[in-house]
């Protein structure tokens, strides 16, 4: 099995090594023949309008949004989750999202890097251990479709969700050595 | 940092991770010099990670003369209302005045920069004390390393700012890669020396022989022009780049710094690099390091 990791900016390389990590073979997405032959794909934080202007200009908005559809699994973590989802709130006006995942985000909701944090969640999914999560001006999921679990909160706000074969999250589990996201993701 | 109750749930803002943790967002991408709201727009409209307000690009520091400082924080505010991508401002050496004012306006990260005048000849920032981030510059290792053991999140090299010539930066880059290269041949009696030599902190080094590579990213700054430099800066090892003056000391800022941005992105493809780098205009004219009559990069210590 092959995974992608969207290297057009942001954090790839982390997710890169964990997911090597894991035995996983990975491969970085700057063009849309990269995404040939990939069972899986990520899509990293970073900064969400430039990743969707990469996107556009690189002519990967299409072929991102079939690979999407196609039922491969996909993760996408904080500015991910921006571009896998369904709206985005507070973006520019000619920033681009998938509509992979039928949620809401806002970007920045919980403020500045000053506001950015670190917390501990509970995952029943994950079992008892509770995950480290690193939320770096993090978007808040505002509302989350009828066909979307949600897997995990932080303040009472979905932090993780899942619907198919798409999972999101606002946090970072690249960041930390805990990798049973990553293993729940080449699990799906 | 703040912290809750008894709860098992501990949430707390400007630990390392978090700090480190934005910086690790930057990768890949192109921090833009701006002076003014419209050419932060300019900068986050041409797919900019980030911006680092500032009075004056290096350039016309340069040009200039007397004490550069921190900027005006009415300047700074405006450019946090007119983008929506993280801003950072520059801190003078060793002024934790300067960086106590831009942690109040909720800067996203602090340049503590060699570009502004040094107000501490011999102490840098103690930037453990902030919630915000610090990126220092540096031109070696050892350097590198002390600023770390400060608190920086984020080291960049320091290349000559303000010239539009990417041979510093290169010498610098190539420095601190050799020297990480090196010290993971090194064996373990080794390390003391390279400590000492390094004027670094054993445990720092110790760390890096086994890891072989900085415990936070490396980004490239000063001199780059082209989106050529940009991709010589990130094949030489850069996991992202500072552009100052490059841009707006151009004759066309708009397109070259959107060329900048998708040559960072895709930096080993001579295609797209040649693609991108058509018809840009002239870039900023450019010193020779032999005109020089003040070297930034010997400011810090």
């Amino acid at each position: 099995m092959t995974t992608g990791v969207l290297a057009l900016q942001g954090a790839f390389a982390l997710h890169q090594s964990r997911l090597e990590s894991l035995g996983e073979r990975v491969v970085q997405v700057r063009i849309p023949a990269d995404l040939e032959g990939l069972d899986r794909l990520v899509v990293p934080g970073g900064e969400s309008t430039t990743v969707s202007m990469l996107a556009e200009r690189f002519e990967l908005i299409e072929p991102l949004t079939e690979f999407a559809q196609s039922g491969k699994a996909v993760l996408g973590t904080c500015a991910g989750a921006i571009l896998l989802s369904a709206e985005i709130q507070d973006g520019r006006a000619d920033q681009r999202c998938l509509g992979a995942i039928d949620i809401s985000t806002r970007r920045n909701g919980f403020g500045r890097q000053v506001d950015s944090f670190e917390q501990e969640v509970q995952i029943p999914i994950l079992g008892e251990l509770p995950f480290h999560a690193v939320c770096i001006r993090a978007p808040v999921i505002e509302r989350v479709g009828e066909s979307v679990t949600v897997l995990a909160t932080i303040d009472s706000r979905p932090a993780l969700v899942r619907s198919g074969a798409i999972m999101v999250s606002i946090f970072h589990p690249e960041l930390v050595d805990d990798l049973r996201i990553h293993q729940l993701f080449l699990a799906m | 940092m703040s912290s809750t109750s008894s709860e098992p749930t501990v949430h707390s803002t400007g630990s390392q991770l978090v700090k480190r943790g934005l910086a690790e967002m930057f990768c890949g991408g192109v921090i833009m010099d701006v002076v003014n709201p419209e050419q932060a727009r300019i900068a986050e409209d041409a797919g900019a990670c980030a911006v680092m307000a500032l009075e004056r690009v290096p350039a016309d520091i340069r040009v200039d003369g007397g004490v550069a400082r921190m900027s005006d924080p009415e300047m700074i505010q405006g450019i946090q209302a007119a983008v929506t991508i993280p801003v950072m401002a520059k801190a003078r050496i060793g002024h934790f005045v300067e960086a106590q004012i831009l942690e109040a306006l909720g800067v996203d990260y602090i340049d503590e920069s060699e570009v502004l005048t040094p107000a501490d000849e011999a102490h840098h920032i103690d930037k453990w004390k902030f919630t915000v981030p610090f990126v220092c510059g540096a031109t070696n290792l050892g350097e590198a390393l002390r600023r770390i053991s400060e608190g920086a999140c984020l080291i960049r090299s320091k290349g000559e700012a303000g010239t539009g010539n990417i041979v510093e930066a290169v010498r610098h880059l190539r420095s601190i890669n050799g020297d990480i290269r090196a010290l993971t041949l090194a064996d373990s009696a080794e390390l003391f020396d390279w400590a000492k030599q390094l004027r670094a902190p054993l445990g720092l080094v110790q760390e890096i022989a086994e890891t072989g590579k900085l415990p936070v990213p490396l980004f490239c700054a000063g001199g780059i022009a082209t989106p050529a430099d940009a991709a010589l800066a990130m094949q030489l090892g850069a996991q992202a780049v500072f552009v100052g003056s490059g841009i707006f000391k151009s004759d066309d800022p708009a397109p070259r710094a959107k060329a900048i941005v998708e040559a960072t992105t895709n930096y080993m493809d001579a295609h797209i690099l040649a693609k991108v780098s058509r018809g840009l205009g002239a870039p900023m004219t450019g010193i020779g390091m032999d005109d020089l009559d003040i070297k930034l990069a010997d400011r810090g210590w």
